[in-house]
């Protein structure tokens, strides 16, 4: 074989290994895999982002003191965010076109429709995302940039570190961006009710003696992140927090 | 009794259809669900109107050919039972039922009730059977299948292919009835030659269909007449994902030759 020959053929195998890797994202079954792998790493970090921002409970100094070592280490915050990013972008991407085939599979619906097993959270998953969505540009406006807070601290003016303890507490000072705040945490209990367990059998895992526990895991990680989350906002309203 | 249907009525595949209300003035309740219908297709008949399009076979719950949607539920009310093993005593006087066909783009409706489902056959042939040498028929249990994968291929074998499952999905996805069939095959050792390829075959050949994709939110078990589990389709998402990773192309073994 000619030295050209095989330079050819290489490259033909590379093309082909590259379209093999990605194959399977032509079927919706990849699709779900890459929503259940990205709602993961989502969901893992909703849970530890509650527990973090539980510590203002814990007073102003711990709050803080948190905050700075998240900025103290630049390489865990932003290997974070930009995995978090990539994550939220994937997720919504084969969100958006699952979604756009959903619909096109069911071009006329019923008069009559009555759900006979599902949950109302898995029926509304296609709801809950996209408003969560919406939020999570807001939040990220708010507590994170500051563009969206009128009156956004630093602790460190220098570099730029926010001052989250004394932001978290005169942002829920207003009752309606508590709300916005409550709400958005019913839609992620919502999302995260029937995601939680769902992104399992998208993985192809499934067992009797495992999955109805995963499910009762599902539902308590769910309703954990409404009670953990909301208690913030309304201690701040009733005063607990100040 | 007196029942009161609304039928979906629709005199072809491209027609526009409607609901039409009819009244089942002498109603017992021994009838089945499509006996009701007959006595209905005799009253229209005997008026010179056209009778009500319904497809039904067997009427034993064996065949797969019945089905349609009952005040919004695939075969009825009833769990585990196909509408030609709906009883009208699980009905009661006066009550007010709307008959839909399958709604999903893979079964367009050719007439009243009745939809083409030949998106199914074309699933299968796309990697739904096992191929076997024909000759002398070989020795019973010459090949060993351990008692529980029996069992669940014989579980997942049970699907007649009535397509409720599509009906009662609100993404009308095919993926119990690809899964069963999946499963049934890919649990027996008849079934492993062929196991990557028949996943990746019939998921591919799912969408090409225009079904839509699995939620996970289980609408398909509960209205299943054969009870299929959504564990099956647990194992499909299982074997298509390690074959849509593994699968090599033709020729490629394990050493670069
Ligand atoms: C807090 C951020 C989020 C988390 C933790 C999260 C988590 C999850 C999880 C775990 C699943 C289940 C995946 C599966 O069934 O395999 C899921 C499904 C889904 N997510 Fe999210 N998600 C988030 C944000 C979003 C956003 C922003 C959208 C907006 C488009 C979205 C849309 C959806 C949809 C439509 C599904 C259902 C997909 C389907 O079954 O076809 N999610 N999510
Ligand atoms: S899985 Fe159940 S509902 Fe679906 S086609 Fe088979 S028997 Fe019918
Ligand atoms: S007519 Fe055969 S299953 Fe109903």
């Amino acid at each position: 074989m000619s030295v050209g020959s095989a330079a050819r053929s290489a490259a033909g195998a590379r093309s082909a290994e590259t379209s093999k890797l990605l194959g399977f994202y032509h079927s919706p079954v990849g699709k779900k895999a890459v929503m259940a792998v990205t709602g993961l790493i989502g969901a893992g970090f909703v849970i530890g982002h509650m527990l973090g921002n539980l510590q203002v409970f814990l007073g102003p100094e711990v709050m803080n003191a948190y905050g700075m070592k998240l900025h103290e280490t630049p390489p865990l915050l932003y290997g974070a965010r930009t995995v978090l990013l990539i994550a939220v972008a994937l997720h919504i991407i084969a969100a958006v076109q699952l979604t756009r085939m959903n619909v096109q599979a069911r071009p006329k619906g019923y008069a009559k429709w009555t759900p006979a097993g599902s949950s109302y959270a898995s029926r509304t998953m296609r709801v809950s995302g996209p408003l969560l969505a919406l939020f999570i540009v807001y939040h990220l406006l708010h507590f994170t940039s500051g563009v969206a807070h009128p009156n956004f601290r630093y602790q460190d003016a220098l570099h730029k570190v926010p001052a989250p303890y004394e932001n978290v507490v005169a942002g829920f000072a207003n009752p309606v961006v508590s709300l916005v705040y409550i709400v958005a945490m019913i839609l992620l209990m919502l999302h995260i009710h029937h995601g939680a367990w769902s992104l399992f059998q998208s993985l192809g895992l499934n067992h009797p003696r495992y999955t109805p526990a995963l499910r009762s895991l599902a539902r308590a990680a769910s309703y954990a992140l409404l009670i953990g989350n909301c208690a913030i906002p309304l201690a701040v309203l009733a005063g607990v927090v100040k | 009794m007196k029942i009161i249907l609304h039928v979906w009525r629709q005199k072809g595949r491209d027609a526009e259809g409607k609901l039409v209300r009819y009244e089942c003035p002498n109603v017992s309740e021994h009838m089945s669900f499509l006996e009701m219908l007959d006595v209905l297709n005799e009253d229209l008949t005997a008026r010179g109107e056209d009778p009500v399009a319904f497809e039904h076979d067997c009427r034993e719950g064996i065949c797969g050919c019945c089905g349609f949607v009952i005040n919004g539920v695939a075969h009825g009310p009833m769990p585990g039972t196909t509408v030609c093993q709906l009883h009208m005593r699980h009905f009661k006087d006066g009550d007010e039922l709307y008959l839909e066909p399958w709604r999903a783009m893979a079964f367009p409706v050719l007439k009243d009730l009745m939809v083409d489902r030949g998106a199914f056959d074309r699933i299968i042939a796309a990697g739904g059977y096992v191929s076997v040498s024909t000759g002398a028929p070989p020795d019973g249990n010459a090949l060993p299948v351990p008692k529980s994968d029996a069992e669940r291929a014989m579980d997942a074998a049970q699907c007649i292919g009535c397509g409720a499952c599509v009906a009662a999905c609100p993404n009308a996805s095919a993926s119990l009835f690809t899964s069963a069939k999946v499963s049934h095959l890919g649990l027996l050792p008849q079934g492993q030659p062929e196991r990557h390829e028949r996943a990746l075959g019939m998921v591919r050949q799912m969408a090409i269909e225009g079904f839509g994709a699995c939620g996970n939110i289980g609408e398909c078990e509960a209205v299943c007449p054969k009870r299929i589990s959504i564990e099956n389709i647990a194992r499909m998402h299982r074997d298509y994902l390690c074959a849509a990773f593994g699968e090599r192309p033709h020729g490629e073994t394990g050493s670069a030759g």
